[in-house]
């Protein structure tokens, strides 16, 4: 190939400030236009209290629940089951994903009863978590537990059965144990598997949190967007549901962070 | 089948694939056991992998995750038998003898094919086997990169001095490498011939056209066809 046909060795075309950023400029806008509509027929009065609410009174009510309510109790609340579920799932998912993976026999046995959890909707259980744990924060932790289990398992699972059998036979060549292996082919040959099952544990147990809290319990921001239906304070249930979304978009944004710093060394996808 | 390869001996064994040529290099490496018979190396019979053994293999079978570096330091690293100072110089010395100086910290995904090759049988020279055993090391490389790399493997070799056992399915391969060419055969697995190279070294690629050489090639093919279970090289297996 003659060099200068060679598209990687071209300088790279110059892009103007609006191509390099034009998916942010568009999105961007799009979402402003959006409230400022949301807003200007919020404050034209065409907008039922009842029904919905306007972002300047979502604002508002943030800054009041903020000053005076429970607000910054309940994200604590919600916060630390999410933490501890999710924590307690990863580091199980991670363990048993490498253990069942390595091991077929072991896998044949417990396959089937993954297959029926899996397939079980998880809000199926949470009347018997409520049995087993109460009302208390451990039956949040867990209904959070059991929702960012799964993805990190079954991702493992698969991470380390797509390990490369040609670098196993590379290392045993050179006298590996079983457990030098483990720690320089299994687990690292894992990680982007891990971590993608990482990035879905983070979604499904945000939403442990806030369904976990709308059974029973009275703290947290499920339990505030719920109580706040119940009552018809819609701009307290907008506040809530909004919080949830920041927080969603923030954890999923940092998995993915995590996800492509570790696979780096991964060939262009 | 009997072969006796003597230290610091360069020996290539050809045949056609399915021979067993793979499966002879990986019971030396003591990644497969065998049935009977006998593979020992200084006396001492082969029970799985050892310290004296390293392989090229025919993939390069780096570990995607580690820098060049890391991927020449890893043998040596399973292996515990040099302290952290001495595989930090072990780990340069055979990088830059296998031309890769600059690369250490780059990823195997972002070498050419032939560069990963290099950096395979870096790794294997820096655990500093006594035999260094090659699995078709340059069959997946074209042509000119092939050439290149045996030319390379000659001069890194005259310097490491180690004993070879080269796999290869191509006659002038082993011929320009080797100092003896032993002929297998399939079904069953059989050293059928054991063909000395007289020439001298270093040998340049020109070597290949001198008559002399294109005598042995010719009679190791003659050796290689007269199997009377095959109607010829290439076919299925």
């Amino acid at each position: 190939m003659i060099a200068t046909d060679d598209p990687d060795l071209l300088p790279p075309p110059r892009r103007s400030l609006y191509q390099r950023y034009e998916a942010l400029i568009l999105g961007g806008s799009a979402v402003i236009l959006a409230l400022l509509v949301w807003e200007a027929l919020w404050e034209a009065g065409r907008i039922s209290p009842l029904f919905f609410t306007g972002p300047s009174q979502v604002v508002e009510r943030f800054g009041a629940e903020w000053t005076e309510g429970r607000l910054k109790q309940d994200m604590l609340y919600s916060g630390r089951n999410f933490v501890v579920g999710v924590g307690l799932a990863i580091s199980s998912g991670v363990v048993l994903g490498v253990v069942i993976g390595w091991y077929r026999r072991l896998a044949m046995i417990v396959e089937p009863f993954l297959t029926a959890l899996y397939s079980t909707p998880r809000v199926a259980l949470i009347p018997l978590v409520l049995i087993w744990f109460g009302i208390g924060m451990w039956s949040k932790v867990f209904i959070v537990f059991i929702n960012a289990f799964f993805p990190v398992l079954i991702n493992t699972i698969g991470g380390v059965r797509a390990i490369d059998r040609d670098l196993l036979r590379a290392a045993r060549s050179f006298c590996a144990s079983d457990s030098q292996i483990f720690t320089t082919v299994v687990v690292p040959g894992s990680v982007p598997f891990i971590l993608t099952g990482v990035r879905q544990a983070v979604s499904l147990g945000l939403i442990g949190v806030v369904v976990g809290e709308m059974f029973g319990g009275s703290e947290g921001i499920g339990y505030m967007v719920n109580y706040g239906g119940q009552t018809f304070q819609t701009d307290t249930v907008f506040l809530g549901v909004v919080i949830i979304a920041f927080a969603g978009i923030v954890l999923t944004w940092l998995a993915e962070r995590l996800e492509r710093h570790f696979s780096r060394w991964r060939p262009e996808r | 089948m009997s072969l006796a390869v003597a230290d610091g001996e360069f020996v290539a064994i050809v045949g056609p694939s399915g021979c067993g040529k793979t499966t002879l290099l990986n019971i030396i490496a003591g990644l497969l056991t065998y049935d009977d018979g006998s593979v020992s190396i200084d006396g001492a019979a082969i029970r799985g992998p050892g310290v004296n053994r390293a392989v090229v293999f025919q993939h390069p079978s780096l570990l995607p995750w580690r820098t060049i570096a890391g991927n020449v330091r890893y043998g040596m690293e399973l292996q515990k038998r040099f302290d952290d100072a001495a595989m930090r110089e072990r780990t340069d010395g055979f990088i830059t003898l296998v031309g890769l100086a600059g690369f250490e910290r780059h990823y195997p995904s972002e070498l050419s094919g032939g560069m990963q090759q290099r950096v395979n049988l870096a790794r294997a020279l820096a655990s500093d086997p006594a035999v260094l055993l090659m699995d078709e090391p340059f069959a997946a490389l074209d042509a000119q990169t092939r050439e290149h790399m045996q030319l390379e493997l000659l001069k890194i070799w005259s310097q490491a001095r180690k004993t070879v056992i080269f796999i290869t399915h191509q006659i002038n391969e082993a011929i320009y490498l080797a100092d003896r060419v032993a002929v297998m055969s399939p079904r069953p697995g059989r050293i059928k011939g054991v063909f000395a190279v007289p020439f001298d070294r270093p040998r340049p690629l020109a070597l290949k056209r001198d008559p002399r050489f294109l005598e042995i090639e010719d009679a190791i093919w003659r050796t290689v066809e007269e199997q009377p279970d095959r109607l010829g090289i290439g076919g299925t297996s």
